[in-house]
């Protein structure tokens, strides 16, 4: 065997309709049939979910902790971005 | 005391317990850990069917035992749980073989029994349904994988399936306790090959010839693993009698 584990794959659950779906974890399998077999033995065994995800781990590209600088921090200090001085409609409780 | 009732829900509930207790030993033995846990959902599910069904057994029985006194104080003659599903998990192959062959037939009888007249045995074959459903596909998924997999796992699955294969047939052989209550699984065999047949085809194995069919454990006889199986199941309860969590 050239290989000895199984790619792994990342497991993302729709707890209901209306939602997203969440990432709840990772695990291992050899195509994505089995992948969400293992992802619903794993994940939904106590209903957790209208629907699973499984992508391969190698297929996300993720930022850098080094990046986060750069990134994130430019918007900390734009506080037009927010909706801090847009005043509310009369009788609107939330929007 | 309906008789027939209760040989005929003990026969449902031994099958599901002995299946569940061979599917149990092999936590933490899986190829893999999310297999182990595959295997560990599976036997419990098992293990769920045979506590409602030894339950209702007890209580159609009407002497006072219930589930715990008929899994763990009855002898290895008083099971008639059929011989297949205590046949040894020699290796991964030989696991998922007979998961194939047994949760077709618990899936086919299942659904007949759900649509049946009496309401306690429709409400957990009902139930069940759902669960067996789930274990046919996962067995359907691993037979195609490693029939139509390397040389070694095609060899070790066509194995499985030709040493397995015999006790099938005692799971539709028809008898007095079988005609007598419920629904009678000797009219499931065709539908059953139905099932089995084109997936051993898509796993490229060769469906055995029906020749040898060996019989007995619906009469409390069973081959020569059965103890060791019942010795082990039994033993903390017969130390400790009465031991619960």
């Amino acid at each position: 065997m050239s290989q000895t584990e199984w790619p792994l794959w990342e497991v993302f659950i729709r707890a209901r309709r209306g939602l997203g779906h969440l990432h709840v974890g990772s695990l291992r399998a050899a195509d994505t049939t089995m992948a969400l077999q293992h992802a619903r033995d794993l994940y939904t065994r106590r209903g957790e979910g209208v629907s699973i995800w499984v992508v391969p781990t190698d297929a996300i590209g993720a930022s850098s902790p080094d990046e986060k600088d750069p990134l994130f921090d430019p918007a900390m200090d734009k506080v037009y971005r927010l909706p801090s001085y847009y005043r509310m409609p009369e009788g609107a409780e939330r929007l | 005391m309906n008789e027939k009732a209760v040989a005929y829900v003990l026969r449902l509930g031994d099958d599901a317990l002995v299946a569940a207790q061979r599917m149990a030993a092999l936590a933490t033995w899986a190829p893999q850990l999310e297999e182990d846990v595959a295997l560990a959902n599976i036997a419990l599910d098992l293990l769920g069917q045979a506590r409602a069904l030894l339950t209702y057994a007890g209580e159609l029985e009407g002497q006072g035992r219930d589930e715990d006194l008929l899994a763990y104080r009855r002898d290895e003659h008083e099971f008639t749980s059929a011989l297949l599903v205590e046949q040894p998990d020699t290796d991964f192959a030989a696991t998922m073989v007979k998961l194939l062959f047994f949760s077709a037939y618990q899936r086919l009888l299942y659904e007949e029994l759900s649509a049946g007249d009496d309401e306690t045995l429709a409400a957990i074959a009902a139930k069940s349904v759902k669960e067996v459903a789930y274990h046919l596909s996962h067995a359907c998924a691993w037979t195609v994988r490693l029939g139509d997999g390397t040389e070694e796992s095609k060899r070790r699955m066509q194995t499985a399936v030709d040493e397995l294969w015999p006790y099938t047939h005692e799971l539709f052989a028809s008898d007095s306790v079988w005609r007598g209550y419920g629904f009678d699984p000797a009219g499931l065999r065709e539908r059953w090959l139905g099932i089995v047949e084109p997936v051993l085809a898509e796993a490229t194995l060769e469906r055995p010839v029906d020749d040898w069919a060996p019989t007995g454990g619906r009469d409390g006889l069973h081959t020569e693993h059965f103890g060791y199986l019942v010795g082990e199941m039994q033993s903390l309860h017969r130390a400790h009698e009465g031991v619960s969590w």
